[in-house]
């Protein structure tokens, strides 16, 4: 088997006895980039000489090794790394050197994982295939003529690719998930609050979460065991008890009662990813558990309330980037005015620009009501719908995107279409609850992944219900030919 | 002149105080003035992307505090609000402000003008974060953006439009510096602008209900600069109304070396500031036992100890006030009262030497070493007959500069008055051998003539000899 | 509820946005059509529904009054575009 199909804790096992070192982790990481990335164009920078340097040190170590020690890792690059260029894909940020660590990306460190470079995604994570990316697309590993996804499309495109062992991404209305199902890997995106956001550069506050992308579930556990957990720097940072996420992968879900929301299955879903669905709802039947229809009325409605928040919050999170304190400046503008104007026209892209222009709308004075606060509003009735649901069900189950991954350019320029692609991971982002994308089989050759949705700070049960799922399917075992 | 017969001013006014916090309001940042340029600074402060702010829970203490003593009622949920807008000392492009749940509202001082008592209100108190420095750079191509100051807590007291003329503005303006100098939630220092202030001024003609149009007045950074810019404020607009001009609203800067307001170019824009609830701070609930526990925290404010220093000391209220006007000065009020009962002593001292020195050398009663122990002490020597009244001014100086104790100075500068008749009686010889003429005209029935004689004594002593005695010797001595 | 070229104008200048013709054409178009979606959002009675800015019930988080060491000069003006004595330099504020 090679390395790069291997699960963490197997890997750990070879580290543990010394058949493998650090430094070959490294290098096989990089050589799978230098042959691979040319195609896939996840890697916007690579951090070469800083994870050699920390391999051979962890090499060094005898300090004992943890789980994610030696790890090769990815980072989506909206996440800031101290003195490893942070882009968030943007030109604005082309030399941005960051100078603190987010705290995800600390959590990461101390828990030994080596850092290989800084991932690709929709510029500002505002996208969902990576074409926003003002760089270069990332391609789909199955089919490199498909997108891989968005935003975390470089993030779920090197795990599939095998470039690294896990990756971080972010998730602000199915921006882990989505990519996780259209690339076949795990994705989960924790209860809004479980892991730090200090230091993942702010699209929409009140929604964006970091989570793993991963091969497995029980990698993804791992992952989120190291990254979870209360920071003093973010207020919105939840002080809750950090279960064993690895321990909760029992295998067991019988007497598990699931619901199906029926707006997951309705209008809009491709019928074969609706048949991928019913195929995993057998398999949790096999294994004990039960399922029923569930209504979440107000599913309709986030798509509109997501972008009016989402955007308006984005508004104002990217005036800071005005050329004034880092970022790239415009040369020679005629006036302050004149300097903040050229500086962000020539960093932001279209789809950011066109965000920032709707959220800006959205807060002027005479619309705030009936825009942002009335989103907010029927916020507070989406949640409602989720929290009704949880009353009576321990798990909601649907599709994590309602097709498999779309050909690169093919919805560019109808903005509102690509939105509808978020259509049942927004919901869950709204309501701030924990789901997770696990791969549930492919359609004309690409993959398609299976959402469970879970009750807030319950990603025990999410992981292990998808853990029972992945572990009597071997739709995650598929390696994409490159 | 005639315009003030014609026209009411109506003046409202947004104070600006910074809190002395050790920490920025949402960052670890030191908030201490006068350290070299972006050397108090992070991440955080300079809004670098992904960072996120916490609350400094001082501050909140702080300003409700400061309601509290304003007559505030204190909010039970309050939250923090972004309100958007670009300049380069705002590193965010937004402040973290408080938009529609202000810690404190409807609030109300007293202040005093011409011997009348006026309530002024005050509409609400929030609390923000102060904005960086900028400078203009010789030749007015370029700004400099310092970004120590950015992140120091802040309170903003907005006052209905109560005020009727620069006076009363300054009267404002004082009692409120002291309660918030009683309150020790801010050095309210106009010249290191932990106090800052703009005014809302219109003119109305009398008796006219509806307000006039307004000017925002900026940049006025002393209590003497307030005071002229709306002087000058009033003019120009009673200028514009008597020519039936309309005047325009707009924000104007004060130019103190010009004594002129000015419109203020770039500011021109109608200002859309999109507020809405910043996503990353949470609401404030506070429950009766915090507003407690910050009440308790209040000390007795300028209008209670200006009515117990009459009560209790017999002071006239004009010294009560004057006294009370400055918690420091009040301080040291109740300090030299530690070392001597006589009250109005020491108010006179206080109302006369030390306030005339202060003036004189534009000081506040801290940047001067003379301690309350000092001026009771030296009352003490007084009282005992140790020194004379006139030492005592020599003293009372002595200790202004060096701080040193009267005992001390008497001490070392032999100032202890000479209180020995034989001693005195040698220099009374010599002074009436000195003087023939004034001897003759004292025998002559020349009353007045003794008083110069005795002056010649003290003189001949150097101050030291007592008055009385001295008079008393002399008195003797001619009549012998 | 419709935008027009005014509006783009109007918003782009707060946003600090300078758009090309093309640019504004564009935006008109496809702003009208996403606000012309959120109009759904008016078919749903939100009278006494309280507005949700936070999923999580926390409150009250605060920090105590410690100072933390700051960054140096250098680091603070690592990333300026420019400067100058220190500082950050940006054309002259007109006032």
């Amino acid at each position: 088997m090679a390395l790069f199909d291997m699960r963490l804790q197997d890997l750990h096992n070879e580290l543990a006895s010394g058949k493998l070192s650090a430094a070959e982790l490294t290098e096989a990481s990089y050589k799978r980039i230098a042959e691979t990335d040319e195609r896939i164009g996840a890697f916007l920078t690579l951090n070469e000489e800083g994870a050699r340097a920390r391999a051979a040190e962890l090499d060094r170590s005898g300090a004992e090794k943890g789980l994610l020690h030696a790890m090769p890792a990815g980072i989506k690059d909206n996440i800031v790394t101290k003195g490893l260029r942070t882009t968030c894909a943007s030109q604005f940020l082309t030399n941005y050197n960051p100078i603190y660590d987010a705290t995800a990306a600390g959590k990461l460190n101390a828990a030994g994982a080596v850092t290989i470079g800084k991932l690709n995604m929709d510029e500002f994570a505002m996208g969902g295939s990576n074409e926003n990316s003002s760089f270069r697309p990332v391609r789909n590993p199955w089919n490199t003529d498909y997108v891989p996804g968005g935003s975390s499309g470089g993030s779920a495109a090197a795990v599939a690719a095998g470039q690294v062992y896990f990756a971080l991404g972010s998730d602000t209305g199915g921006s882990i998930r989505q990519p996780a199902s259209y690339c076949g890997v795990v994705g989960l995106k924790p209860t809004y609050g479980l892991v730090s956001r200090f230091g993942l550069v702010a699209f929409a506050s009140s929604l964006d979460a970091i989570g793993p992308l991963t091969k497995n579930v029980e990698d993804s556990a791992y992952v989120l065991q190291a990254i979870a957990g209360h920071d003093g720097m973010d207020s919105t940072s939840a002080e809750v008890a950090i279960p064993d996420y690895v321990s909760s992968l029992t295998g067991d879900v019988a007497g598990m009662h699931i619901g199906v929301p029926k707006e997951y299955m309705g209008q809009g879903i491709d019928p074969k990813v609706k048949e991928s669905v019913l195929a995993a709802l057998k398999v949790f039947e096999s294994l004990g558990a039960t399922w029923e229809e569930v209504s979440l009325p107000h599913t309709e409605y986030a798509v509109a309330a997501y972008y009016l928040l989402a955007s308006s919050e984005a508004s104002s999170n990217l005036a800071r980037f005005d050329g004034v304190r880092y970022g790239v400046r415009a040369d020679n503008p005629d006036n302050l005015l004149d300097l903040y104007r050229k500086s962000r026209s020539q960093g932001f892209g279209q789809e950011v620009k066109r965000r920032i222009m709707l959220g800006t709308y959205a807060l002027s004075s005479g619309y705030y009501d009936a825009y942002y606060l009335k989103a907010q509003k029927v916020r507070t009735l989406i949640k409602r719908d989720f929290d009704q649901a949880f009353e009576k069900f321990d798990l909601l189950l649907g599709p994590t995107a309602p097709t498999p991954a779309f050909r690169i350019g093919e919805q560019i320029g109808d903005p509102l279409t690509m939105y509808l692609n978020d259509i049942v991971t927004i919901p869950v982002s709204l309501a701030g609850v924990p789901a997770i994308s696990v791969p549930c089989g492919f359609v004309d050759g690409l993959p398609v992944g299976l959402q469970l949705i879970g009750k807030a700070f319950d990603e025990a049960t999410v992981l292990r219900a998808a853990h029972a799922y992945e572990q009597n399917t071997d739709h995650h075992k598929a390696r994409p030919q490159l | 002149m005639t315009q003030f017969n014609t026209y009411e001013t109506v003046i409202g006014l947004e104070v600006h105080v910074e809190l002395h916090t050790a920490s920025k309001i949402f960052c670890g940042c030191s908030t201490s003035f006068g350290a070299p340029p972006n050397t108090h600074t992070c991440p955080i402060c300079l809004g670098h992307p992904g960072v996120l702010p916490v609350l400094n829970r001082q501050a909140v203490d702080y300003a409700m505090k400061a309601a509290m003593a304003l007559n505030c009622t204190v909010a039970d949920v309050s939250k923090f609000d972004r309100k958007n807008y670009f300049y380069p000392d705002s590193p965010k492009a937004y402040q973290i402000s408080q938009f529609d749940q202000p810690i404190g509202e409807n609030g109300w001082i007293d202040i005093e003008v011409n011997g009348e008592t006026k309530r002024i209100g005050i509409t609400r108190l929030h609390l923000e974060e102060d904005a960086g420095k900028l400078t203009h750079v010789e030749g007015g191509f370029a700004s400099l953006v310092d970004f120590n100051r950015v992140g120091t807590p802040l309170i903003e007291i907005v006052s209905e439009p109560d005020l009727r003329s620069p006076e009363e503005t300054k009267a404002y303006l004082e009692k409120l510096r002291a309660i918030m100098q009683y309150c020790d939630v801010s050095d309210v220092k106009m010249e290191e602008g932990s106090l800052r202030c703009d005014a809302n001024v219109s003119l109305r003609p009398w008796g006219q209900e509806k307000l006039g149009t307004r000017a925002e007045l900026k940049n006025m950074n002393s209590f003497r600069g307030v005071q002229r810019g709306l002087e000058y404020e009033q003019l120009r607009q009673a200028d514009i109304l008597d020519a039936n001009g309309t005047v325009v609203q707009e924000t104007r800067r004060w130019d103190d070396a010009q004594g002129k307001t000015f419109a203020m170019r770039g500011k021109e824009e109608s200002h859309d500031y999109r507020y809405f609830p910043d996503p990353d701070l949470v609401r404030l609930f506070i429950d009766s036992e915090w507003k407690e526990r910050v009440r308790a925290s209040i000390p007795e404010l300028p209008d209670a100890r200006q009515a117990r220093y009459s009560a209790e000391y017999g002071l006239p209220a004009y010294d009560a006030a004057v006294i009370t006007s400055s918690k420091k000065l009040a301080d040291f009020f109740e300090e030299s009262l530690v070392y001597t009962k006589d009250a109005k002593a020491v108010a006179n001292w206080i109302m006369g030497d030390l306030l005339a020195y202060l003036n004189q050398n534009n000081k506040e009663i801290d940047a001067v070493s003379i301690t309350g122990q000092g001026l009771g002490e030296m009352i003490g020597l007084l009282e005992k007959g140790t020194i004379s009244g006139k030492i005592a001014k020599t003293v009372f100086k002595e200790m202004l500069e060096s701080g040193k104790l009267p005992q001390q100075i008497v001490e070392e500068q032999g100032l202890v008055q000479i209180s020995d008749e034989g001693a005195i009686k040698g220099i009374v010889e010599k002074v009436v051998a000195a003087n023939p003429q004034s001897v003759e005209d004292y025998r002559a029935g020349k009353e007045k003539a003794i008083g110069f004689l005795v002056g010649q004594v003290m003189k001949e002593s150097r101050g030291k000899a007592n008055p009385g005695l001295a008079n008393k010797l002399l008195v003797d001595y001619l009549n012998a | 509820m419709s935008i027009g070229m005014k509006d783009v104008e109007h918003v782009a200048n707060l946003a600090r946005l300078e758009l090309s013709v093309d640019e504004k054409e564009q935006f008109v178009g496809q702003l009208n059509a996403i606000l012309k979606y959120a109009e759904k959002l008016g078919e749903l009675d939100t009278d006494g529904v309280e507005p949700t800015s936070h999923v999580l019930p926390v409150t009250n988080v605060m920090r105590e009054d410690v100072v933390k060491e700051s960054l140096s000069n250098e680091a603070a003006l690592l990333n300026a575009p420019d400067d100058e004595d220190g500082q950050f330099k940006v054309p002259a504020v007109l006032e």
